[in-house]
């Protein structure tokens, strides 16, 4: 079985996190419920009518998989996987607005044939003329480590060499004006330095797009390698720790091994409890990291965990600005990263340096 | 030739029977399952027919035993009731005995309650439970609930029309790879007016029964089905003394990555796909005793598919017809039910015709078989292909 490596990353994100010539260096202090991309400029990447016609969702992850192309050295790659939590509903919003306010009447294709989950891995291939496999994995936030699970297995098996993969969500004014409806949004603005400090329901919505290539070859530009991911769509609160620890132990680690855990929260009282259970229990010890208060949550978020990680392994170096605590590590070996929302679809994934 | 993956399991319901039974009497009676729609209040009624299914929201939350705080969206439902079916099928009494997974796949997910309450939300508290299940990880969620499955791998693709064939595909590679020791595989649709609609733009609707393969076709009929398959390790097979219902040998995805909607003229990405398939399977084209192609009666589709298929087979293009004419275009879950049909026909000797063809396409020499066929058939393919380029094969055989 071949190792998987991360050979790029490409990260449009609340920071300014596109340029991996900087590692948060810079940080901006959101005071929001709902956040915003900090946009690269898409017009060095799609022409401008092209552009025009494509929702901020399709636009950030083409960009972001040509940026992802580009740190790893490639014109193209062997197969596509996205993953998208709630895909793009830009279009779909607007589809269906227009839809009901004129009676079914005067609709034009353009955002119906946007709409459809797999348009972001559509325009990918359409755009680098990638005829391999091409997957959308659409579930919660475990979207994105489907994707990566699926490629992990192509390439463990030499079945493929450079799979593009990556996670996208973009935000949408109706969505998120029905998810403040069910509380799942904040209803006041949180000051990103105070967002585990809020002590009130919901989380602080965002968008983004991360892509990487992933490759059973590594070269010079190589972040980590993936040891594992696993996902388990339930996962009580007291079945947590002990899971953990079996998925080290497929893994061969030890729990003093892991370096740093990178946890998930994102300040919602009713659920980062399940995140306390790890970092006051068997990973007390650990290095512990955050990192929603820089990105905010939504369904790919995960993606940004990612690159945190990856950038943690290969730079060997922790910003201040994530550390949950203080602990001396010398070498970051090992990282793990455990991430849930509303207390469902639980992920663990390993990332080893290389 | 590879190992191809165990089927132990197989449940359907689509516009043409609520379960795999009484599909396979509609389709070896012919009987379509296309009418004008009742469901919906659209004010495309009079021009255009769908594939329904004959149950009610409320029949089929019965038929789960839901409660009627239920936020379950249509597709969950439709999709519940054949998930059971197949787990029931496989004789699976206790779902965790063994590491087993769930991989849907939809693409319309909760959108027939968003559409019905997209401005309601904001009035009316009671119907605002069902802004959680309008993302399409919901329903396979829901799916998972009704069978049991806890702790343990659940995804959903969503590649528009190939969506369940690639659920199948993942589903396989997972048993292979020993990641999972069995897997439940699939999709499910509903009708909504999201799709009909936005079909509608397209002008790909046709305003009478579909015509697969034919020279006057005048598009698709849309269809709401859900089909799931059960999949298992030869170690469970094995242990269980499993009685295998077919194997899945080769599987492919490619894309045409030609335009977001449209299929290339030359057929390049259901070429590769299929092409992909036979390799997996490790068998040749005149292995292949019957194609249960995607002819979704599009004008587009069925000229790229056809052409596909003269590419791969050459001179020696075996049986194939669409069964579409029967279910509609079920998006999504299409993958799924033309699998449960690929694996009938292969238990069966039994080839269904393509129905409502009389003229034959003048681009090609190829006919679809349009007559009901008994004839020994040892290994199936079936096409699926969707928007965003996506092109999906899969064969089944009865031979390990």
């Amino acid at each position: 079985m071949s190792k998987v490596y991360i050979n790029s990353v490409a990260c449009i994100s609340a920071q300014k996190t596109f340029d991996n010539s900087t590692f948060l260096d810079e940080v901006i202090a959101h005071d929001s419920n709902v956040i915003s991309v900090v946009s690269p400029n898409y017009k060095e990447f799609i022409p401008p009518a092209a552009a025009r016609r494509m929702a901020k969702g399709i636009k950030m992850g083409v960009v972001a998989s040509k940026l992802a192309l580009q740190e790893a050295g490639l014109e193209n790659v062997d197969a596509i996987i996205t993953g998208t939590g709630m895909g793009c509903v830009v279009d779909s919003e607007k589809f269906l607005s227009k839809l009901i306010d004129n009676n079914e009447e005067y609709l034009t294709p353009t955002s119906f044939v946007q709409s459809t989950h797999n348009t972001v891995g559509g325009q990918i291939a359409l755009a680098i003329q990638c005829k391999g496999y091409n997957f959308t994995y659409v579930h919660c936030s475990t979207s994105f480590e489907s994707a990566v699970i699926d490629a992990k297995l192509q390439l463990e098996n030499n079945e493929e060499e450079n799979i593009l993969v990556g996670g996208v969500d973009e935000s949408g004014e109706h969505t998120i004006k029905v998810h403040s409806l069910i509380n799942h949004i904040k209803s006041e603005n949180v000051k990103s330095s105070e967002l585990l400090k809020s002590n009130t329901v919901g989380a602080v919505f965002s968008e983004g797009a991360s892509f990487s290539v992933l490759s059973n070859k590594k070269q010079n530009t190589s972040y980590a390698e993936i040891a594992d991911t696993q996902t388990f769509n339930t996962l009580p609160e007291k079945a947590l720790e002990k899971t953990a620890l079996d998925f080290l132990k497929e893994n061969n680690l030890e729990l003093s091994e892991v370096d740093v855990i990178i946890l998930g929260n994102n300040g919602d009282i009713d659920f980062d409890h399940y995140y306390d259970v790890l970092s006051s229990g068997i990973l007390k010890n650990t290095q512990q990291v955050y990192y929603k208060h820089l990105s905010g949550e939504h369904n790919t978020v995960s993606g940004f965990g990612f690159w945190l990680a990856s950038n943690l392994l290969k730079r060997q170096e922790i910003p201040e600005i994530v550390k949950l605590n203080q602990k001396d590590i010398s070498t970051i070996k090992t990282v793990l990263i455990y991430n849930q929302y509303r207390g469902e679809n639980h992920s663990f994934s390993l990332l080893r340096k290389c | 030739m590879s190992k191809g993956v165990a089927i132990t399991g197989m449940g359907v319901i689509s516009a043409i029977g609520n379960n795999v039974a009484e599909n396979y009497i509609s389709l070896v009676e012919e009987k379509k399952g296309i009418s004008r729609i009742s469901r919906i209040d659209t004010v495309h009624h009079d021009a255009i027919m769908v594939g329904e299914i004959n149950l009610s929201n409320e029949n089929l939350e019965k038929t789960l035993g839901l409660t009627p705080e239920n936020n379950y969206p249509r597709t969950a439902l439709l999709g519940a009731i054949a998930a059971k079916e197949a787990v029931k099928n496989a004789a699976i009494d206790d779902i965790n005995e063994y590491r087993t997974g769930l991989i849907s796949s939809t693409s319309v997910g909760g959108m027939d309650m968003t559409e019905q309450y997209y401005y309601k939300y904001f009035e009316d508290s009671e119907c605002q439970k069902y802004i959680d299940s309008h993302h399409i990880g919901d329903s396979t969620k829901k799916i998972a609930e009704q069978l049991g499955i806890q702790e343990s791998f659940i995804t959903t693709i969503s590649t528009a029309c190939s969506s369940a064939a690639n659920a199948i595909m993942f589903g396989a590679r997972l048993i292979k790879s020993g990641k999972l020791d069995r897997v439940v595989v699939g999709g499910a649709d509903c009708l909504s007016k999201f799709t009909i609609n936005g079909f509608k733009t397209l002008m790909i609707l046709s305003d009478t029964y579909s015509t697969p393969f034919d020279e006057h076709r005048k598009g698709l009929n849309l269809g709401e089905a859900a089909a799931f398959l059960v999949l298992e390790s030869d170690e469970v097979v094995k242990a269980q003394d499993k009685k295998v219902l077919a194997y899945l040998k080769g599987y492919g995805n490619a894309n045409d990555a030609f335009h977001q909607t449209a299929s290339s003229e030359n057929g390049e990405g259901a070429t590769l796909a299929m092409q992909k398939a036979l390799k997996i399977a490790d068998i040749s084209p005149n292995d292949i005793d019957y194609i249960n192609a995607h002819g979704t009666a599009t004008r587009n589709n069925d000229l790229s598919e056809g052409r596909a298929i003269i590419n791969v087979f050459g001179e020696n293009v075996p049986d194939f017809s669409s069964t579409k004419a029967y279910t509609g275009h079920t998006l999504a879950a299409a993958g799924g039910i033309e699998a449960v049909y690929s694996i009938l026909a292969l238990q069966n000797n039994h080839i269904y015709p393509n129905l409502n063809f009389k003229t034959q396409m003048e681009e090609f020499t190829i006919t679809p078989q349009t007559k009901a066929k008994e004839k020994e058939l040892t290994t199936v393919l079936s096409n699926s292909l969707g928007f965003g380029g996506n092109c999906s094969t899969l064969i089944f055989s009865k031979k390990a």
